[in-house]
């Protein structure tokens, strides 16, 4: 069979980086092909090239027995390549037609985009309403108007960028139909991710990046997840020591907690009850966008909630704010790195003392101890191997690994005897985030507690002694997660979210 | 028709020229903050307007090229914005407020030959006999074309916001400008016509102010009009009737107060010339709090720099 896509020697620079350096692979028609490496691998600027959004410096590419070198999307749209975003490239104000038409070169009138969408949504099985506003949807739905609005262009080749780093796992498999159905129609689909499981179901061939080479290319189904791993990293991985512990007493109590939403499409949690034990990792999983950030506000004391809702060691810290909260030794690492845990302009010291004042003898009679803060961002450096050239650089000159690293270290080395966590490895190579997950496991034994809020279901499944499904706001009750499989879990998440299965 | 000393009908009818410059000025810049750009210097960009409308009617004795040369100059102040705010990425509320403080320097410098000078009379448009209907007559069919196109201006940019796709893609914009930039939009162009159309009716609102309403030259004599334009366009939640609405309610008090002061009211004239500032903008406010709940008004990228840097 003749190739769709083959590509050749792909180079392309940034200044202080080669982002790309000779990549060189083909797709077949109809192939669902991996694109697998860590995060800053070059995945997402390969595809970008061949999505005409940025240029490459050298190499040739061909698409369907044609030289092709997209100059804009428009052109990489009309020769027949569709792209679904990791972030999505929807306007929450406009509605789903809408986002649609956006999206194609020359949209036939509204009311016979909206009769096609159904049609097309139907048929694979992503029901969707095209007159609702696209801020209302849930991330899986949103997903399907960008697939919809890929599919109306019956595209030759889709590319779809860690697509399901946003679903449940029932959603995962509906889309799995989907794309297998695609795929048996003669659309080649290029797959980004990095979830080896979902690869080694889902793909024929795989082309592995590392550090803007490709290292490997392989049929990820002849392949054991590991093997797939260690050629990803291109060393060994290592296991989490997950050593047994002993649970304390109850540290941390909300009963009864609701929170109004943080922003306009925000989720509002509604009648949250958790008890959290000394030493205990409780994992909290769900689809990004149900109350994760707003669960961690409240905690953190952001949102401090109604009386009576939140306490720690039986006192009523609920009316609190942040700092108050670290005195009493309830500390958070929010999600977002830079803007939210850190300040991005601020050296690493004054994003030290920016958290640590009070738990950390940083200040004197009220003016802040530069020596104390330099040590002590110099020990979160060391103890959690940041890679930068000390602790003036500024906190977005760091990786954003390095910077998580540094942000979860801050409040580790602050003993805390409660830590909140949301997505403490997100966007982090693997050996880091190993090493992050480690440190969580190893605060718990030494008798905190730790929420542990993420998307990543196999990072909770591993550091995690209980786990709690959040929900359109909604926390399920917890459960033990050994013996916890996969398909429970996902009905916790709220299933398939009104999805149906491709008719086949 | 008289009540408490004043001519209803009269009142009507001044009403829609007193608020032209407003609802111009609005209007325009309605169409810049969709586009995701706010444009402090509308107060600049309609003295410009009015400065350069007027010396352009004087010299040539047209007032329509009066108005060309208005909506042109405000125009190119804006695009002057759009130059610094989307290629230089300076901070646009900064560079919005030189932009009204450079349009005062520079139009009273422009105007001072014309202080005192008359400009060409502006016609009114002949309906024939249809201005002789009673009452409906005098309001609707007595005023000057600029009146006319003000009103056709909001009806077209409502159509083209909420119906075409150049409408679409403006709103796209202004919504998530990385997102549009992804699907291949040219967000920067965009916004620069987008400016440059708020510029252009920006300066001719001004221009309709020293060439109809007063009519002549004085220094600063827009006296805050362009600040009302903005204050309409965010409290009517960036609706073109909205802004309609605000302008005319503006339009309309301004005209009431005037009235009420010939009328010899024992109302501080303080009071008076205040209330329509005051009145407009307390309307505004207790209608877009009223606002369907859920339903996010201003475009969610307004204000934000955007730099293609992926």
């Amino acid at each position: 069979m003749t190739e769709l896509l083959k590509i050749d020697g792909l180079t392309k620079a940034y200044p202080g980086v080669v982002a790309n350096d000779g990549v060189g692979f083909s797709v077949r028609p109809g192939e669902v092909h991996a694109l697998l490496g860590e995060n800053g691998a070059g995945k997402s600027t390969l595809v970008k090239m061949i999505y005409g959004l940025v240029k490459p410096d050298s190499g040739t590419m061909h698409f369907a027995g044609q030289s092709f070198a997209p100059a804009d999307p428009r052109a990489a749209r009309a020769a027949g390549v569709a792209m679904v975003f990791q972030h999505f490239s929807l306007f929450e104000a406009l509605n789903v037609a809408e986002n649609v038409a956006l999206g194609m070169e020359n949209p036939p009138p509204m009311r016979q985009l909206a009769k096609r969408i159904r049609e097309i949504s139907t048929a694979y099985g992503l029901p969707l309403d095209p007159a609702r506003l696209v801020g209302d949807l849930s991330a899986g739905e949103r997903q399907r108007v960008e697939i919809v609005r890929c599919l109306l262009q019956d595209p030759k080749l889709l590319i779809m960028d860690e697509p399901t780093s946003v679903l449940t796992p029932q959603e995962v498999e509906i889309l799995f139909h989907t794309l297998r159905k695609l795929s048996a129609e003669g659309t080649a689909i290029l797959y980004i991710s990095h979830k080896l499981e979902e690869i080694r179901t889902l793909c024929e061939g795989a082309t592995i990046l590392r550090a803007g080479k490709v290292v490997a290319s392989c049929n990820p189904r002849e392949k054991t997840a590991r093997e797939l791993a260690e050629l990803m990293v291109g060393a060994e991985l290592k296991v989490t020591d997950r050593a047994e512990r002993k649970l304390g007493d109850v540290v941390l109590k909300v009963s009864g907690l609701s929170l109004a939403p943080l922003s306009q499409f925000g989720p509002s949690l509604k009648d949250l009850s958790l008890e959290l034990r000394a030493g205990e990792v409780l994992g909290i999983g769900g689809v990004a966008g149900n109350g994760q950030e707003e669960l961690l506000a409240t905690l953190s004391g952001e949102r401090p909630s109604a009386l009576g809702t939140v306490s720690l060691m039986g006192e009523d810290i609920s009316g609190l704010g942040p700092n108050p909260r670290r005195a009493k030794g309830l500390l958070a690492a929010p999600e977002e790195r830079l803007g939210h845990a850190a300040v991005p302009a601020m050296s690493l010291t004054e994003n030290a003392i920016l958290t640590g004042t009070m738990r950390k003898p940083l200040t004197r009679n009220g003016f802040v101890d530069q020596g104390a803060a330099k040590t002590f961002a110099d020990e979160i450096i060391q103890a959690f191997d940041v890679r930068t050239p000390g602790s003036h650089v500024a906190a977005r000159a760091l990786s954003g690994g390095n910077l998580q690293k540094y942000v979860i270290g801050r409040e580790v080395l602050q003993n805390p005897a409660v830590l909140v966590v949301n997505q403490p490895t997100w966007g982090v190579d693997a050996a880091a985030a190993a090493s992050i997950r480690q440190a969580l496991l190893d605060l718990a034994a030494k008798g905190a507690a730790v929420i542990a809020i993420s998307q990543d279901l196999d990072e909770l499944m591993e550091i995690s002694d209980r786990f709690s499904a959040l929900n359109e706001g909604r926390l399920s009750a917890s459960r033990p997660t050994q013996g916890l499989t996969i398909e429970e879990i996902g009905m916790m998440l709220g299933g398939a979210h009104g999805m149906q299965e491709a008719a086949v | 028709m008289i009540v408490g000393g004043i001519d209803i009908i009269t009142l009507t009818a001044t009403l829609m020229g007193a608020s032209t410059p407003v609802l111009l000025a609005a209007t325009g810049e309605l169409v810049a903050e969709k586009s995701g750009v706010l444009n402090l210097g509308v107060e600049g960009m309609m003295i410009m307007g009015a400065v350069a409308g007027f010396a352009a009617a004087v010299a040539t004795g047209s007032p329509v090229l009066g108005f060309l040369m208005g909506a042109i100059a405000g125009a190119l102040l804006a695009t002057l914005f759009a130059f610094l705010t989307q290629k230089l990425l300076s901070n646009q509320v900064a560079t919005g407020l030189a932009l009204t403080l450079f349009g005062l320097g520079l139009s009273a410098l422009i105007g001072k030959g014309y202080e005192g000078v008359r400009p060409p009379p502006t016609a009114k448009i002949d309906f024939g006999p249809l201005s002789d209907i009673p009452v409906l007559g005098r309001i609707l069919f007595s005023h000057d074309w600029i009146v006319y196109l003000s009103l056709i201006l909001v009806a077209v940019v409502w159509y083209v916001l909420r119906s075409t796709r150049a409408g679409l893609i403006l709103r796209a914009v202004g919504e998530s400008h990385d997102a549009a930039h992804a699907l291949g939009y040219r967000v920067v162009a965009v916004r620069f016509a987008a400016l440059a159309f708020g510029g252009a009716l920006a300066g001719l609102g001004g221009a309709y102010l020293s060439l109809v309403r007063v009519p002549q030259w004085t220094e600063g004599m827009t006296a805050g009009a362009g600040w009302i334009a903005l204050a309409i366009v965010v409290f009517a939640s960036w609706r073109p009737w909205r802004v309609l609405l605000g302008a005319y309610l503006f339009g309309g008090i301004t005209a009431l107060q005037l009235q009420l002061q010939a009328a010899g009211y024992a109302i501080p004239v303080h009071i008076l010339s205040m209330a329509p500032y005051v009145i407009t903008i307390v309307v505004l406010v207790i209608l877009s709090a009223i606002h369907r709940h859920g339903v996010q008004a201003a475009p969610a990228s307004l204000g934000k720099s955007f730099h293609a840097s992926s």
